[in-house]
């Protein structure tokens, strides 16, 4: 049973909130079989009310404190949101269900990200330990950063990392005090009016990573940030900007989770990467939403010569996800790779896939996309691979492979192929194939659950992808599928 | 309680067709049953009821294994409780490799709270291999993927070898097999063959019986037993073709 916060929360309708003082914080423990389905409750300090105008715009920006620049950055970005229209020509029309003026869009306890576990607040504390997040810090990762609604509560680094220049930081954060580096990228990888979530996210972002690499710097643990929504009603819009100078390298990892609530939660961020001459990104992502959180984000890479990006991209839960990470392959033999794997559980939608954009010779792409439908869960991919006619010694290689469980399962292919000129090679696959009801027996009289059978069939279609993932993460997504499929059965 | 597989008045339908009508048949444990006879007679049918197959409703009678009955229960439950099928066309599951798939149906089947050691279930797994002919490098593919009928047969056996059956039920474990395979295989089954077992070997013809020598012999039509004798009945088949036993089958059934 979840409680409602609504209750403690200071809600402020009237169209021009103030910032209040920061309250007292209660809380309440609500217990689930999902490790992301709880919360405890909170009293928000700073919070711009529900609807969404130029009001809630200077809000944000006045809380943040931020340089006008940013405040007119992101009161353009309004406008051309308000412009757009939703995608749904070509979109689920479950778009038209995002009430924008009863989403919260910003909340938060007016904390700054403490150094140390010790100074989170109790009740946001709490939740990241029950998540684990602490635990992993100590394993085997190089920095965290852990937000929180609106706002990190948790940011730190390994010291020998800041000792060789890496900037680790949010992004009001970043564009105030590492302008310079920041700056010229901000925007420009994915340009606010790209597409309404992203023109959204421009005008309402807050927290997220910004981070610089120095050049010839290669991190060697990643770096974790966690996102976690914790309020009902609440539209996160975290802002990502990643730069790996030359010969820099790099691997992020991202997971999520929100409470189940009876309304929608919005998830919209953007992230652009950028990857400079022989520098290394590699993005992975691990979302577990619940499946109330509309999750529409758009990400985006720039690859200059001999550069290398690389999105792992794992969808698992929310209602909708609509995402298709990108690579801009711009210098000569750049390299872009998506993999990436998409569960829709019953109810679910995820609409997923990737775009290679190549402009420069022998630029190379990989993408790799598994779904798997389960119960009357809907698995859509859409593709889109740029070759211009003018380019030489270009390659391709697009493998997308449905897995579909039980006949009310619909899988969706998009390819969208433009590759012109016969320098270049492409080369296409598609696959959809079904978990039997003989599969299933096999394995039960073997002494599997119907349960077990289904997710050793699901890992063992996924299995020669995650075998290309850290450890850490193809552990985590197995646990993950496991108890996917836990709720599919019976 | 009577340590045996007892079969005692089963009926069986596919749908709203009957297959199998008031069958009985009791193996009991240390004992290798035949059941011969001709196409369509239902012996196929047995073996998947026994293991709980959906698509089997079973619409009388029980199955008692040591004492217990089965009937009703799910596939996995009835797997636990020893039965143990080598189908006849084993499923392809991609991606899901031999190694793991065992080892998962070995760790199902661990008692509360008994930890798993890898070590000692490869030791088992490779020294079951060596016996059975297969290569090391048969571990890391996927079950039955791309396999010859003689490798999806062996790896049955392989699996029955790792899972310790009380009662093994053989569905034409022999089609598809050639000689040298059909050896292997019978090897393995006869290194099975002891007081800790019972098996029930589903077969059409007699020539894989000169490899695995069974107690008992029962042959099959129209859903029923028709005859039961020792090995030598399975000869006598051989030599006279199941039209042999068709005019005391009509009589029996008529």
């Amino acid at each position: 049973m979840v409680a409602d916060t609504a209750n403690t929360l200071p809600i402020e309708n009237e169209p021009t909130p103030s910032i209040p003082e920061a309250g007292s914080q209660e809380a309440a423990i609500n217990i689930d079989r999902d490790k992301g389905n709880f919360f405890y409750n909170t009293t928000y300090a700073y919070d711009a009310g529900v609807g969404l105008s130029e009001a809630t715009v200077h809000y944000i920006t006045d809380v943040k404190k931020e340089d006008e620049w940013i405040r007119n950055f992101r009161l353009k970005a309004l406008d051309v949101f308000h412009s757009k229209p939703m995608p749904t020509h070509w979109a689920s029309k479950d778009l038209e269900n995002i009430d924008f003026s009863k989403i919260r869009y910003y909340l938060s306890q007016g904390q700054k990200p403490s150094r140390t576990w010790e100074e989170v607040p109790d009740d946001i504390k709490r939740t990241f330990e029950r998540l684990g997040i602490p635990e992993q810090e100590r394993k085997f990762l190089a920095g965290v950063e852990a937000q929180f609604d609106s706002e990190a509560a948790y940011s730190k680094m390994k010291d020998s990392l800041s000792k060789e220049g890496v900037i680790f930081v949010g992004s009001t954060e970043g564009l105030m005090e590492h302008a310079d580096i920041f700056r010229p990228y901000f925007g420009k990888i994915i340009p606010t009016g790209d597409n309404k979530f992203s023109a959204l996210n421009s005008a309402v972002f807050s927290g997220g990573s910004f981070i610089y690499i120095p050049k010839g710097v290669k991190v060697k643990q990643p770096l974790q940030a966690y996102f976690r929504i914790n309020a009902e009603n609440f539209g996160q819009f975290e802002r990502t900007l990643i730069i790996a100078d030359e010969g820099a390298e790099v691997t992020y990892m991202e997971g999520c989770t929100a409470p189940k609530f009876e309304t929608s939660t919005l998830h919209s961020a953007v992230v652009e990467l950028v990857a400079l001459k022989g520098a290394k990104i590699q993005y992975i992502t691990v979302q577990n939403w619940s499946d109330n959180v509309f999750n529409l984000v758009t990400k985006r890479g720039l690859a200059e010569e001999e550069a290398e990006i690389k999105w792992i991209d794992c969808n698992i839960g929310s209602r909708l996800t609509m995402k298709y990470p990108g690579v801009i392959l711009k210098g000569r033999k750049a390299r872009g790779e998506v993999l990436s794997i998409a569960l829709a559980n019953n109810g679910q939608h995820q609409d997923t896939g990737a775009k290679m954009i190549h402009m420069a010779d022998e630029t190379t792409s990989n993408i790799i996309s598994k779904s798997i439908s389960i119960g009357k869960g809907r698995a859509t991919y859409r593709g889109l691979v740029h070759i211009p006619k003018h380019l030489k010694g270009c390659k391709n290689n697009t493998e997308c492979d449905a897995l579909l469980i039980n006949t009310d399962s619909r899988t969706d292919t998009y390819p969208a192929i433009d590759v012109r000129g016969a320098a270049n090679q492409v080369q296409h696959e598609a696959s959809v194939s079904k978990v039997s009801a003989d599969q299933i027996f096999y394995m039960q009289q073997r002494g599997l659950s119907e349960t077990e059978a289904m997710s050793l069939s699901v890992n063992g279609f996924v299995n020669d992808l995650t075998r290309q993932f850290p450890m850490e993460y193809s552990v985590e997504l197995k646990r993950l599928i496991d108890l996917q499929m836990e709720g599919s059965v019976g | 309680m009577t340590a045996a597989l007892d079969i005692r008045n089963l009926c069986v339908s596919i749908g709203d067709k009957p297959i199998l009508q008031d069958f009985c048949l009791v193996v009991p444990k240390g004992e290798v049953h035949a059941l011969m006879g001709p196409n369509g007679t239902g012996k196929s049918t047995l073996a998947k009821a026994l293991a709980g197959h959906p698509d089997y409703t079973i619409t009388g009678g029980e199955v008692y294994v040591d004492g217990e009955n089965i009937v009703g229960l799910e596939p996995d439950v009835i797997a636990k409780k020893g039965l143990f099928m080598a189908f006849q066309y084993p499923s392809e599951i991609a991606g899901v490799s031999i190694a793991n798939f065992i080892r998962a149906a070995v760790q199902a089947r661990l008692p509360e709270g008994a930890t798993f050691s890898a070590t000692g279930y490869y030791k088992d797994l490779y020294a079951q291999m060596d016996l059975l002919k297969m290569d090391r490098s048969f571990t890391s593919r996927s079950i039955n993927e791309g396999f010859s009928g003689g490798e999806k047969k062996r790896c049955e056996i392989l699996q029955m070898l790792m899972l310790k059956p009380t009662y093994a039920i053989m569905d034409e474990t022999d089609s598809g097999l050639d000689i040298d395979a059909l050896r292997i295989v019978s090897e393995g089954v006869n290194r099975m063959r002891g007081p800790q077992m019972g098996a029930l070997v589903i077969t059409h013809y007699q020539r894989l019986l000169d490899y695995i020598v069974p107690d008992k012999v029962h042959v099959m039509a129209g859903g029923k037993i028709v005859k039961t004798g020792d090995k030598s009945l399975a000869l006598e088949l051989e030599a006279k073709g199941y039209d042999w036993l068709s005019t005391p089958l009509e009589a029996v059934t008529a």
